[in-house]
Order: structure tokens, then C-alpha cells, then sequence
């Protein structure tokens, strides 16, 4: 019996642990941040493998989301007849929430495990030791491009979604269904605000792109240098990564209303 | 893969995405249709706002001129303080009439502005004197009743 309050015990200690190293790590990178912003062409090279690879799925997966809520939504929406509220509907639930959270769940499936297998990699074939005894600075030259390039990367990715989202809905409603054209962009210029909408929706996938990339990061850094701490940590990245990114929309989305 | 193809990527992918933000900035947001820029404060008091909530547009003959920037409660006089801000270049005459409408049955309030006659206009941190509370359903609903009864009252 006391060896399962000390495994719980052990195992409470060892998150806390995790967490404050994750923290130390952040506040490492952000002291290297000015040192790889002189050498800027690294983090181009991360937003490359970050963001451009990642606009296929975003792209795909967008336009088949913004086509299902339009036709979800019209469904819905005829009942009450009110199908010309579709393009309100596809826009805000997209801007506010889907595109910040779809995007980040994507963003931790495609590049957050390709960054913990990397870095997890070189530290198992001790490419990050060779470059400490090189005076090189491995959170400098590897860790923190990355971050930054995460950074930069998910609000556009966001953006994109969002939009390629709403051009789907748009070639279901209009088009496919025949609703009315003007109805549908001016009821949804008239109801999505730039301020509350909007910026909202890019601050949450601004967000987003921190926790989603620090947790990657740190996985990668941390992991067990085997094949099977490699394999783990890459699966941890995304558990973290997704429970972080529904758990922050919650906080941030009543944070957001309550205003 | 070089250089120079490596930043021509990164560079349609951050267009892409710039591009995605202007898009929803002005296709889908109302950051164009609606800009409001320069605006001046008028304050009017009610005695019942209903479900008026800030953000709620300022309409003139069914046109938006403003919106609701705060609601207020005075302890000295138990009465609302609705604070809005109008469109400069809309004015109004200093005995405007302030309603307070709801769009529809059961729509959202807002507040109608319905101009006087009066010569001098309203300027900045003018205070409406003329209003009228939002209709309560539940006040009218009884009132109703209480009408009924005193006339079945009168009958007998």
C-alpha cells in the first residue's frame, strides 16, 4: 500500500520536476533569442520545415472543415429558416476557435514530432555534446531558431486556415447549396468583429504556437538518448501538445467572453 | 536545397499568411465597411435599459451611427448612464430623442436616435435629456392583465 502513494508521490515530483526544467529551458531560450536573431538564416531554414511543409495539410484539411461546417451548419440553419446566417456561422466558428485549435493540434501532429524526433536524435547520436565541447551553445544553434520559427509560424498557419476554411464553406454554401451570395459575405461582415474576433483568434494561436513548440522542444531536449526515449518523448509531444492547446482554449476563450 | 530557394519559400508562406490576415481583415471582418474613426461622446441616462449591452449599436433611421461604449450605474439618482460614442460626421440636434428599441421580438437592443428641431447640435460630452426606457416585457405583460381585471371589475 505505501508503495503506491510513493509511486504517485514519485510520479507528482517528477512532472514538477519536468515543468520547472521546461521553464528554465524557456527563459534559456529567450536569453539565446538575441543571438540567434544574428543569424537569422537558421530560423528561416526552421520556418521552412515548420511552415511551408505544413500548408498541404492545413490547406486540405481547412477546406474540408470549412465545407463540413457548411453544410452541418445549413442543415441546421434551414430549419430555422435562417440559412443566410451560414456565412457568420462558418466565419466566427472558424476565426474564434477551429482555426487556433485545428491548426495547433495539426501543427503538434506535423512539425512539434518532427522537431522531438530531431532533437532527440542528435542528442542520442551526441551531436548536441559535440557541439557544447565545440563552445557552441546548442539551445542557441538548435533550440532556440526553432522556437522562434514556431512562433512565427502558427498565427500564419492560423490565418490561412481560417481563411481556406471559410473559402469552403463558401463553395458549399453558395455554389452547392445556393444560398444567397451577397447575404452570405455582408451577414458575415456585419457580425465577425476585427478586434473581438480576429485579434482574438490570433492571440490564440499565437499562444498556441509558444506552448505547442516549447513542448516539442522540450521533449526532444529531455528525452532519454535511446530509440525507445526518442519514440516516447515524440509521443509525449503530441499528448502534451494537444491536452495544453484544449486546456489554454478553455482558459483563453473565458478569459476572451468575459470582457 | 540553397539559399535562395530555401527564402522564396519562406516567403510565399509568410505572403500566403499575411495575405490570410488582410483577407479576413477585410473580406470577412468589418475593419472596412464599418470605420467608424473619429467619433464624440454623448451620455443619456435611463431609468430601465433592458438587455442593452455595450457594443450595441447607435441606429438613426435604421442607419448605425455609433455604438455603446460603456453602461454605468449613479447611486445618487438610481438611474443608467449609457455612454456612447456617434460618428463625427453625423450630428444631431440638441434635443435629440434617445430609444431604446429591441430589433425584432426577441432580437438584440439598441439604442435609436430620433432627431429634434432644435437649431444648436449636440457636441462632445453632451448629455441626452430626452429618453425612453426599453420596453420589459414582463412590466407590459402585466400592465395588460391589470387593465383586464379592473375592466371585468368595472362590468359587474
Amino acid at each position: 500500500m505505501l508503495t503506491f502513494f510513493e509511486n504517485i508521490g514519485r510520479g507528482l515530483r517528477l512532472k514538477i520536476t519536468r515543468l520547472g526544467a521546461a521553464t528554465r529551458l524557456f527563459f534559456t531560450i529567450i536569453s539565446y533569442s538575441s543571438e540567434s536573431f544574428k543569424r537569422f538564416n537558421l530560423t528561416i531554414r526552421e520556418i521552412y520545415f515548420t511552415g511551408v511543409l505544413s500548408l498541404i495539410i492545413i490547406i486540405v484539411s481547412a477546406f474540408f472543415v470549412g465545407m463540413v461546417l457548411g453544410l452541418q451548419g445549413y442543415y441546421t440553419l434551414q430549419k430555422y429558416g435562417s440559412s443566410e446566417a451560414i456565412g457568420v456561422l462558418v466565419a466566427l466558428a472558424l476565426v474564434r476557435e477551429l482555426g487556433p485549435v485545428v491548426t495547433a493540434l495539426l501543427f503538434a501532429g506535423r512539425a512539434g514530432t518532427a522537431i522531438t524526433a530531431e532533437i532527440g536524435l542528435m542528442k542520442a547520436t551526441e551531436q548536441l555534446s559535440a557541439m557544447e565541447m565545440m563552445a557552441v551553445s546548442p539551445v542557441a544553434r538548435i533550440v532556440a531558431p526553432r522556437f522562434w520559427a514556431g512562433i512565427i509560424t502558427m498565427p500564419l498557419l492560423a490565418s490561412i486556415f481560417s481563411m481556406v476554411g471559410i473559402i469552403g464553406g463558401y463553395v458549399v454554401a453558395v455554389p452547392l447549396i445556393g444560398v444567397d451570395e451577397g447575404a452570405f459575405w455582408s451577414q458575415m461582415q456585419a457580425n465577425v468583429d476585427f478586434s473581438y474576433d480576429i485579434v482574438n483568434g490570433f492571440i490564440k494561436s499565437l499562444v498556441f504556437g509558444i506552448a505547442c513548440t516549447i513542448i516539442a522542444l522540450f521533449e526532444g531536449y529531455d528525452a532519454p538518448p535511446t530509440a525507445e526515449g526518442v519514440s516516447r518523448a515524440t509521443t509525449r509531444t503530441v499528448v502534451t501538445s494537444s491536452l495544453a492547446v484544449l486546456g489554454l482554449d478553455f482558459v483563453l476563450t473565458s478569459f476572451m467572453l468575459s470582457v | 536545397m540553397d539559399r535562395i530557394k530555401l527564402d522564396a519559400w519562406v516567403g510565399i508562406f509568410v505572403a500566403l499568411g499575411l495575405i490570410a490576415l488582410m483577407g479576413l481583415a477585410m473580406k470577412v471582418g468589418n475593419l472596412t465597411s464599418n470605420d467608424i474613426k473619429t467619433t464624440y461622446v454623448v451620455t443619456a441616462n435611463f431609468e430601465n435599459i433592458g438587455g442593452l449591452k455595450p457594443r450595441a449599436p447607435v441606429k438613426s433611421a435604421g442607419v448605425v451611427v455609433g455604438r455603446v461604449d460603456s453602461i454605468t450605474f449613479d447611486t445618487k439618482i438610481y438611474e443608467a448612464i449609457v455612454t456612447m460614442s456617434i460618428d463625427e460626421r453625423y450630428v444631431f440636434p440638441k434635443d435629440t430623442f434617445a430609444n431604446i428599441y429591441t430589433a425584432g421580438l426577441l432580437g438584440e437592443q439598441y439604442i435609436g436616435l430620433e432627431a429634434g428641431g432644435d437649431p444648436e447640435n449636440l457636441v462632445a460630452f453632451d448629455k441626452i435629456s430626452q429618453t425612453q426606457d426599453a420596453v420589459v416585457l414582463e412590466k407590459l405583460i402585466s400592465q395588460f392583465l391589470y387593465n383586464q381585471a379592473s375592466k371585468e371589475e368595472e362590468e359587474k
